[in-house]
């Protein structure tokens, strides 16, 4: 293997593991603020994704569609909290769990009603295509160097939200201890609102920057769902710095885990069986990985709250 | 002269939370057969002492004996087994059994595997009159096909006794037993466990200062984590230290 | 009527009503096929059911280890096995064994924690399913033979299928009540209560849950093997969560607690699909909202308009 491959797998790593810190952020926060398993965050992606294609389309600018994008997002993830979610709080997880595979199963097949089955394609923005020369024969393509930048940079934007704002302070009170804030006055009701939406309005803006490189299709937030769901198992639920992490160790592991397993396997097998194996164990890699964490960790790497 | 060995033998118990010691230092001994009351204002470590004790919560520091053996690190279903049966400030039952069911459960754990897969619980006979004897013990003997999540309040704390009761417990732990109670039902409560003292050493956790004294052998005082007088009752009620701290808006 | 006759007379009815499909039909071909499929399904909730609603487990990888049997089947086929208790057997053992892992790293954790690990390690067996390129990776693969048995043909004829999947979903049915009802079982359902409790009273209680999830995996991989008779055709889709999603609907619609009710749960599901689907493609459209209007009035709302009285 050589290093610019290795490069060039590090950096589509960190692309994968920057789509899933921006899905398991609002996850891992509904998760601890509010006791919430909330199945249709997967789905919030996809519709990020759908709209950035109905929108950019209509309009004819990326930049524009992306805008509108993100206020349909979180106008999908108010008016779902209104009128379905907030009723489950509190409730049996069985319920919640209920109500949102309803909704997924909803919203996928709304999605291919209206759109088709058949992958939507989005070009990627004029001013972002093309490739950058990182070093003597690796070209990356701006594109996704620009996306993993607008990851890391809403992580920076939510790390200070959350621990230097105000409202930051309640939701991670909330996180640790929801009746507290509420004996505190704090409108929890508002604040579930506000958590639900933003989460969602990160989702979609997941999906919508991953509109251009991966297949826009019915679906698509679903198996990104799971691997969210490790995310935020991995980093302990409740924990925006654990999912942070917990994301990019996870795209990492995956990414280098597929591209490498099979030569990885044929050192200590012969070709064909390596062929075999080296793909079931990529694809094993992360869960795993879960498992061992969960072993050393049960609550995570960032337990949210102590007690 | 040779003391029994206590039943249970708290060593320089230590909890903390955070900053906040909880449990500070805690040393206390249960001889066979006594019935001892730990007694103490709210907020004094003894739902958190209770919790080292059952093992549910894991201690800092200290040692806990039962029966001479060390269980400080053992887990909780384990001391069960060594003879330690408890009661819970806040009724736990399984709601949906009936009080039958709910002593014959805690039968089931000493007497023979509970994995066995197919001969009906309800049909077993050894457990079904075990579970009869202890309810009778606790005076529970007609309500034994109630569903437990409809008996009146009292009548729920008689069942948690009888759970306690049925394992043949060496030591029980029961926190709070009169709590909730009205004046005639902790006057039965009260006859219950005088008829059982003897049969079992019982740490007595309880607000009621008439039950404490009513039936205690010795008496142990905590207060912000740490024993603060032990002895029999006369000499408790003397106590300068515990009337002021304590007992002295009570008695 | 007692509430202990009703709880007999259900099964009682579903199981008779089972019986008379082919005699009603006259044997027709299409509608035995839909009650053989609604029995597999069935006998796979009935395991969850196990661990959901006497448990109160939310186990969302159920449809791995009803997947792990179906390819204990599918693999052992293309190697030429046809003896039908052998490839019964390899798939039970096929979905205890995956359930014994899962179910040791699973139960150490509670609530949220279990249903995203268990559909975790559900989406991992899935992926393991695809990439087995030798059995026919994406694509999946399709069964040489059906299986025999001394010389004859159980899966041969829709008829005779019918009749043996029958026997065992009224076998698994009854040694559920068995488990459900035994000191086993006791200590399971007391421990879906309160576990604290079952703890105090001396049970180490995830070890008994964690025989339970095995055995719920057992009996779910003997439903899958079944399935890939059926089908004669194993694929990956066969574990995807969405299918896990629908054993947890079955269980729950039918009326979690009761065995019987995740038959009823299956029969009701599968019924609805395909009648849904009659009038659109997109039948999702009013499947989906309707899970949603369930959850929202209360778990059992619909168990109780479906089959007023039958808890």
């Amino acid at each position: 293997m050589s290093t610019t491959l290795l490069l060039i797998q590090t950096l589509n790593g960190l692309q994968l593991g920057v789509l899933l810190f921006l899905i398991a952020a609002g996850l891992t926060l509904v998760f601890g603020v509010m006791d919430f398993i909330n199945l249709a965050h997967g789905v919030q992606y996809m519709l990020g994704a759908y709209f950035l294609a109905a929108f950019a389309a209509a309009t004819g600018s990326f930049a524009l569609g992306l805008a509108l994008t993100l206020a349909a997002a979180l106008l999908c993830g108010v008016v779902l909290e209104r009128l379905v979610l907030r009723h489950l709080y509190g409730r049996d997880h069985l319920d919640q769990v209920l109500a949102t595979f309803g909704i997924i199963l909803f919203l996928n097949e709304a999605v291919r009603a209206l759109w088709g089955s058949a992958p939507l394609h989005v070009d990627i923005p004029e001013a972002l295509s093309g490739a950058v020369r990182l070093m003597p024969g690796l070209l990356y393509p701006l594109y996704r160097l620009v996306l993993i930048g607008a990851g890391l940079g809403v992580a920076l934007l939510l790390y200070v939200l959350v621990t230097h704002t105000r409202i930051g302070m309640r939701v991670r009170a909330g996180a640790s201890d929801a009746a507290m804030v509420s004996a505190l006055g704090v409108n929890v009701g508002r604040l579930f609102t506000l958590v639900f939406g933003f989460g969602a309005m990160l989702a979609g803006f997941a999906g919508a920057l991953a509109a251009p490189i991966l297949s826009v299709e019915p679906g698509m937030g679903d198996n990104i769902l799971i691997l969210a769901f490790v995310v935020v198992v991995i980093g302990g639920i409740g924990s925006v710095r654990g999912a942070f992490v917990a994301a990019l160790l996870v795209g990492l592991v995956d990414t280098l885990g597929r591209s490498f397993s099979t030569s990885l396997m044929r050192l200590v097998m012969d070709s064909s069986a390596a062929a075999q194996a080296g793909p079931a164990l990529a694809s094993m890699l992360v869960y795993v990985l879960m498992a061992l964490v969960l072993a050393v960790r049960p609550r995570g790497l960032f337990p949210a709250s102590a007690g | 002269m040779t003391a029994p060995r206590p039943i249970l033998q708290l060593q320089g118990l230590v909890k903390h939370y955070g900053r906040l010691r909880v449990s500070d230092d805690v040393w206390l001994d249960v001889a066979p057969g006594e019935t001892h009351a730990l007694i103490g204002p709210n907020g004094a470590g003894k739902t958190t002492l209770i919790g080292q004790i059952a093992g549910e919560i894991p201690s800092d520091s200290g040692r806990i004996l039962l029966d001479g053996a060390d269980v400080t690190v053992e887990r909780p279903h384990r001391r069960v087994h060594r003879g330690l049966a408890r009661s819970f400030q806040i009724t736990r039952l399984i709601g949906g059994f009936s009080a039958l069911e709910n002593v014959a459960l805690c039968a089931q754990a000493l007497e023979g595997s509970s994995f066995r897969f197919l001969a009906p619980a309800s049909r077993d006979a050894g457990l079904n009159a075990a579970a009869i004897a202890a309810l009778a013990e606790t005076g529970l003997a007609e309500r034994a096909d109630i569903p437990a999540g409809r008996l009146s309040h009292g009548e729920k704390r008689q069942l948690e006794l009888a759970m306690a009761l049925v394992a043949r417990p060496k030591l029980m732990v029961l926190d709070e037993p009169m709590a909730g109670l009205g004046k005639a039902e902790t006057q039965a409560m009260i006859a219950v466990l005088r008829r059982l003292a003897g049969q079992a050493a019982i740490l007595l956790v309880e607000h009621d200062m008439h039950a404490v004294f009513a039936l205690a052998d010795r008496i142990s005082v905590l207060v912000e984590g740490r024993i603060i007088a032990s002895g029999p009752p006369d000499a408790i009620r003397a106590d300068a230290a515990v009337r002021a701290a304590y007992l002295g808006e009570e008695v | 009527m007692s509430i202990s006759a009703r709880r007999s007379l259900l099964p009682l009815l579903l199981g008779a009503g089972f019986a008379l499909v082919p005699v009603v039909t006259g044997g027709d071909v299409y509608t035995v096929n839909l009650a053989i499929r609604i029995m597999c399904l069935a006998i796979a909730a009935i395991g969850l059911d196990l661990i959901l609603g006497y448990g109160r487990l939310v186990s969302f990888g159920h449809a791995a280890f009803f997947g792990a049997g179906a390819y204990a089947v599918g693999i052992l086929s293309t190697h030429g096995f046809t003896s039908a208790p052998l490839l019964i057997g390899a798939a039970i053992l096929a979905g205890a064994a995956l359930a014994l892992p899962i179910g040791a790293v699973s139960l150490r954790t509670r609530g949220v924690y279990f249903i995203m690990i268990t559909l975790a390690f559900g989406q991992m067996l899935f992926f393991t399913a695809t990439s087995l390129s030798a059995y026919g990776g994406d694509d999946g693969l399709s069964l040489p033979a059906r299986a025999t048995f001394l010389g004859t043909d159980p899966f041969g004829s829709p008829l005779s299928f019918h009749y043996v999947v029958l026997a065992l979903l009224a076998l698994v049915y009854l040694g559920g009540r068995a488990i459900v009802a035994s000191r086993f079982g006791r200590v399971l359902r007391a421990g879906g209560e309160d576990e604290r409790r079952v703890i105090a009273a001396g049970f180490p209680i995830t070890a008994y849950r964690l025989v339970a999830f095995v055995i719920a995996g057992g009996i779910a991989g003997l439903a899958g093997g079944l399935y890939a008779e059926f089908t004669e055709f194993v694929s990956p889709a066969y574990l995807s969560w969405q299918r896990s999603g629908e054993f947890i609907v079955m269980v729950v619609l039918g009326g979690t607690g009761s065995l019987h009710g995740a038959v009823l749960g299956a029969a009701g599901v599968v019924l609805l699909e395909e009648w849904l689907a009659e009038f659109t493609e997109h039948w999702r459209l009013i499947f989906g909202p309707l899970l949603v209007l369930a959850a929202l009035a209360g778990r059992d709302g619909l168990a109780r308009l479906l089959g007023r009285g039958t808890r």
